[in-house]
């Protein structure tokens, strides 16, 4: 290897460095804060003399993590098996069956995908008041549901256009109708697809911020992040107690990508470019 | 249904065909054209439900927010006609149109500096060997991405206080004069924020473009090697016009992201200090809930939705002509 190769790939490795460091940064200047003194003002990145590990369990009473967990848990669980199975169904009927009117739907489904979610905000609070559902979990459920639709059925439409015709027809003459034609040739194909769809869908609902703020006062009845931000009104002061608390909801979304990241890069790499 | 569909073809194939295996050509036109039109209107009732939330969560507030831009409501009381009042304020009042104004500068930091040091650093990275080292990168420099953008505005609040690491690191390299609240301070506010959109987006750029320069032709390198070509000249000719999809999927993504941002800013400065990081996502959620003007808020959101979607439709067609 010559000299100048090496300094090329000191210099990629160096780079890329770089931009790992900046990525962690924040999130260890929030871990070594989160282990100070409590009610101190440590600086901004520190390792402290005497950890403090008790200020994790501080915060999770301060902030009442339990019922946060729980809420987010209902509300990901009201939202994303019923928004993967709609958006699934809709995908292959769009991409596989001859829906009338389909392309018309799908064209209006497309508006909504870059529609802002503060774009809406306004009517479906007096929406939601007028249905009575104001400050109830369901008033994050619904609207989630419809505003993370249009996503779906883009992402399971694509993968439906790739799926093999001749599949299609030698299920047809082996006497399957639409529904098992779905059901035991195209549904299992599509697992990966759906998969990752419910893998982000749990991410955009459990970071869901804006809905709760709005839509539910109760902070024990919000979305984590949600909670967070009461959390941060509340204890805004108290740097300490604010940086435990972040990492403690950061976690689960941490985990969850950590799990499935390899299949997640994965298909957004797949997703993204169709 | 299916059985309609289904006999004809065995029909018209050779007798031991097995049936997967019939060539398009030789199926007949006539099943298709009947088999179709029974199920036809059945396949509504795949699109529906999707459909139906969609319709009454989406499009039928989206009509409403059209409607409630033509009235003075304060959301109780009743409305009264405003006619074109609340539109016009948007181009007049100087609080509505910095917030505009705002959204955009906001794109160089979402939009312009993501993509444009994550194709620097995935033209480098590239020729990295894969492995242990090139999937913890992957992993680590994709972590904002998934974060809620909640902690993402609290974490960076902390670094930017007076106590917070980047005025520690200012303080060590002897710079003490040039440190500050950096949030609070009204010509390093915006960009401020605006970083924070550079770390949200830097890895999830930088790691769509990797990916999409792994499955560049190696052949395309080497060609442009023989003739001569050098770094730039390479990155010009090979990389970029192979990248092409990545970069309407990241300018896209990204954009949409920036003119629409809220979590970061309600979390790290509400719009302050005075107006200079106002954005239009935040106006609207002021507007709303803290001032009750719901007609010139539903004016603002109805010009927010249509200038994204003015601004990605032809992002989006760049990428779909080839």
């Amino acid at each position: 290897m010559t000299t100048s190769a090496v300094a090329q790939r000191v210099t990629r490795t160096g780079l890329l460095l770089a931009l790992m460091l900046f990525a962690i940064v924040p999130l260890l200047s929030m871990f070594t804060t989160a282990l100070a003194t409590p009610g101190s003002t440590p600086q901004g990145l520190s390792w402290p003399s005497d950890p403090h590990w008790h200020n994790f369990v501080d915060a999770w009473s301060a902030a009442n993590f339990l019922a946060l967990f729980r809420s987010s848990t209902l509300i990901v669980l009201g939202v994303v098996p019923a928004t993967v199975a709609m958006a699934t169904a809709a995908g292959y009927a769009l991409a596989q069956l001859n829906v009338p009117f389909g392309k018309a739907i799908y064209g209006l489904l497309l508006v909504g995908l870059t529609l802002p979610f503060e774009a809406l905000i306004t009517p479906l609070y007096y929406d939601l008041r007028s249905m009575g559902l104001l400050g109830t979990r369901l008033a994050i459920i619904l609207p989630l549901i419809g505003l993370l639709m249009p996503f779906g059925v883009f992402w399971m439409r694509a993968h439906f256009l790739g799926a093999e015709p001749a599949l299609t027809e030698a299920a047809k003459v082996d006497g399957a109708n639409t529904w098992q034609t779905f059901r035991r040739v195209h549904l299992p194909l599509a697992t990966s697809a759906w998969s990752a769809l419910a893998v982000l869908f749990f991410l955009a609902s459990w970071n869901q911020y804006l809905l709760p703020l709005v839509l539910v006062d109760d902070p024990t009845k919000r979305t984590v992040a949600g909670g967070l931000g009461a959390f941060q009104g509340q204890y805004g002061t108290d740097i300490v107690l604010l940086c435990a608390g972040s990492l403690l909801i950061i976690l689960p979304s941490l985990v969850i990508f950590l799990i499935f990241q390899r299949n997640l890069v994965k298909a957004l790499m797949q997703g993204a470019v169709k | 249904m299916a059985s309609i569909s289904g006999p004809p073809v065995v029909r018209q194939a050779s007798p031991t065909a097995d049936p997967a295996s019939v060539p398009a050509a030789t199926q007949p036109v006539v099943p298709r054209r009947t088999a179709p039109r029974t199920r036809r209107w059945s396949a509504l009732l795949w699109v529906a439900p999707a459909f139906g939330m969609y319709a009454v969560f989406v499009l039928f507030p989206m009509a409403q927010s059209v409607q409630y831009s033509f009235y003075d409501w304060d959301g109780i009381g009743p409305a009264t006609p405003a006619g074109l009042d609340n539109w016009k304020a948007i181009f007049t009042r100087p609080e509505l149109l910095h917030s505009v104004e705002h959204a955009f500068i906001l794109v160089i930091f979402y939009t312009v500096l993501p993509v444009g040091l994550g194709l620097v650093a995935a033209s480098l990275i590239r020729e990295l060997r894969p492995g242990a080292f090139s999937t913890t990168a992957r992993v680590v420099l994709f972590i904002p991405q998934v974060l809620p953008l909640v902690a993402a505005g609290i974490a960076w609040t902390w670094m930017y206080s007076s106590d917070g690491l980047v005025n520690q690191v200012l303080r060590a390299v002897g710079l003490e004069q040039h440190t500050r609240a950096w949030l609070s301070d009204f010509t390093f506010a915006l960009p401020a924020v605006g970083v924070i959109g550079v770390w949200v987006m830097l890895g999830f750029c930088t790691v769509l473009l990797l990916a999409g320069i792994g499955k560049i032709d190696p052949a395309l390198y080497e060609a442009a090697r023989l003739d001569g070509a050098g770094r730039i000249s390479e990155f010009f000719a090979v990389t970029l016009p192979g990248l092409r999809r990545e970069l309407v999927v990241c300018t896209t993504f990204t954009m949409i992201a920036a003119l629409a941002s809220f979590d970061v800013i309600q979390i790290s400065t509400q719009g302050g200090p005075g107006y200079q990081t106002m954005v239009p996502g935040v106006e609207i959620y002021r507007l709303t809930f803290l001032q009750q003007h719901v007609g010139q808020a539903s004016a603002l959101a109805v010009f927010l939705a249509a200038l994204v979607l003015v601004v990605i439709w032809p992002i989006q067609r760049l990428g779909r002509e080839k």
